[in-house]
């Protein structure tokens, strides 16, 4: 099959979209398709992931009227309007910065904004303990439940002491 | 510089393995993603910065700490060759990011291939695990592992509300992105697969072709993943996807035992016919090549082909892409002589028992 572009070298992609339901095919040869910036498979161009994102990151939070002073992290240098042309952090430390506009973002993406999953063994040392005394408060007051309040006075020295380790 | 290791061989070891339920998922995989606390994102990192995160992270791998998982060989990207690169993103070793844009990019891989260390893509760090058949949990433990062995000797960005922090918001959390490859041919045919596919979208997950984000699902291979990463524990995405793949895989397997029972005699000829073409066809291009080679699959797996081998499908799978046809023969290829090449190596490699 020849090109339908330039007629000249063989078709090699074989596109097919359907834009409302109308079905349109393509057969052209590889180098038409740079030309028309048809999406390859394998190489990194066309609509992606981060295209999608930056319309879900300009979304202004309700009753943002009044124009807000430019939102930039004071690590990298990144403006929040940057990050939502991008749809990517400059550094760990935009979270911190864009933290007020975050929430709404992450919940639509993740519908969710706080993590519950693994945490590491050092950066986490806190995180660990915070979700340790989450456990023990459950388990005493089971115990409490069942009038066993030898061990829930245990467990409560237990939480004491690591809610003074991590000075809360 | 000799050739790497793994451009010889199209087929990883770890795809010699068995696997469970092999006959419809191909591979699990699992993809974790970190950054260094102190440094910019790679994107925004200065050259220095990036190179600073390069060497900290291959001096894991290099000062022996990786090597109870089977001795890992370390690259820079900046010592391979662009073929070196594509042939690395056609067995999925690295993403096409890290072979096009990256700077300071670099790769640790295991020995088997079932582990690759991506150092400077869009994250400084992403840790992927690759298993034959349907081991989706197995390969999360054994990236957790690694993931351990790396926060030992360095700083993770990890926040208290947020989980582990990426350059993207959409793998904040866990960092963890999931995914099973399937070969779903007996849904293609009965017409199913577009209302399964739509059904999985709508439980949060995602569908995507053989290479990924962007590419189309060509030869009846469907990438199935988790979307969300933040508010779920790593158990929680991995039993959803586990639960839902498990159910497409009792799909598949019923839509096969229907067409034998209904349709033998067409079935039959189809993959028969697939199968002669394969055998005997001077030039074909790579989506033909990708359905035969689908047909010739499933053809296998319903005990209609007992002369062809499960792993040497998987090789074509990987020996026919373009960077692998350019290898075999040392040279640019245009896109006619590369439909030649493609066909004279699945004739060869069809007429040799493996």
């Amino acid at each position: 099959m020849q090109c339908q572009e330039c007629g000249k070298r063989p078709a090699t992609l074989h596109f097919t979209k359907i834009v409302n339901g109308e079905k349109t095919e393509l057969h052209i040869c590889e180098s038409c398709a740079r030309e028309r910036g048809e999406l390859i498979p394998g190489t990194t161009s066309g609509f992606s992931i981060h295209n999608l994102l930056s319309g879900l990151l300009d979304f202004e939070p309700a009753g943002s009227g009044a124009k807000q002073p430019a939102l930039r992290c004071d690590m990298c240098g990144m403006t929040y309007s940057q990050f939502s042309k991008m749809g990517r952090f400059g550094c760990s430390h935009c979270y911190k910065q864009f933290a007020d506009r975050l929430d709404p973002l992450l919940k639509r993406v993740h519908g969710n904004t706080v993590h519950v999953g693994k945490v590491p063994r050092r950066a986490g040392g806190r995180v660990r303990t915070k979700r340790e005394i989450d456990k023990l408060k459950k388990e005493m007051q089971s115990r409490i439940e069942r009038e066993d309040f030898e061990a829930a006075a245990k467990i409560r020295d237990r939480i004491r002491d690591l809610e003074k380790e991590i000075g809360m | 510089m000799a050739k790497p290791e793994f451009a010889e061989q199209a087929l990883s070891p770890w795809m010699k393995k068995e696997g469970p339920d092999r006959d419809v998922v191909l591979s699990s995989r699992i993809r974790i993603a970190r950054n260094l606390r102190s440094y910019p994102f790679p994107m925004l990192a200065t050259p220095s910065q990036s190179a600073d995160v390069m060497e900290q992270l291959l001096s894991v791998a290099e000062t022996g700490r990786l090597n109870g998982l089977g001795q890992p060989a370390t690259y820079r990207l900046s010592e391979l060759t662009e073929l070196e690169k594509l042939v690395l993103v056609e067995k999925h070793l690295i993403s096409p990011a890290l072979a096009g844009e990256s700077r300071n990019g670099a790769l640790i891989l295991g020995r088997n291939e079932d582990i690759s260390i991506m150092i400077n893509e869009e994250d400084h760090l992403r840790i992927q695990c690759l298993y034959p058949g349907f081991q989706i949990r197995e390969a999360w433990e054994y990236a957790s592992k690694v993931d351990d062995i790396f926060e030992e000797s360095v700083d993770y960005a990890f926040d208290e509300k947020y989980g582990y922090l990426t350059s993207c918001p959409t793998n904040v959390g866990t960092g963890i992105r999931a995914s099973v490859m399937m070969h779903l041919p007996a849904l293609v045919i009965t017409g199913q697969i577009n209302r399964i596919l739509s059904a999985v979208t709508q439980v949060g997950l995602a569908v995507r072709g053989l290479y990924g984000e962007g590419s189309e699902a060509t030869g009846n291979l469907f990438q199935i993943s988790n979307q969300i990463t933040l508010g779920q524990s790593e158990t929680e995405i991995l039993d959803n996807l586990h639960s839902v793949a498990r159910q497409m895989i009792g799909h598949e397997k019923a839509a096969r035992d229907r067409l034998l029972a209904e349709s033998r005699a067409r079935i039959e000829d189809r993959v028969r016919r697939s199968y002669g073409i394969l055998s005997y066809a001077s030039i074909i291009d790579s989506k033909e090549a990708a359905q035969r080679l689908s047909d010739v699959r499933l053809g296998v797996n319903l005990g209609l082909l007992p002369e062809v081998e499960l792993d040497v499908l998987n090789e074509l799978i990987v020996s026919t892409q373009p960077g692998f046809l350019q290898q075999k023969f040392g040279e640019a290829l245009n896109p006619e002589q590369r439909d030649m090449t493609r066909a004279q190596i699945i004739r060869s490699r069809l007429a040799t028992k493996a």
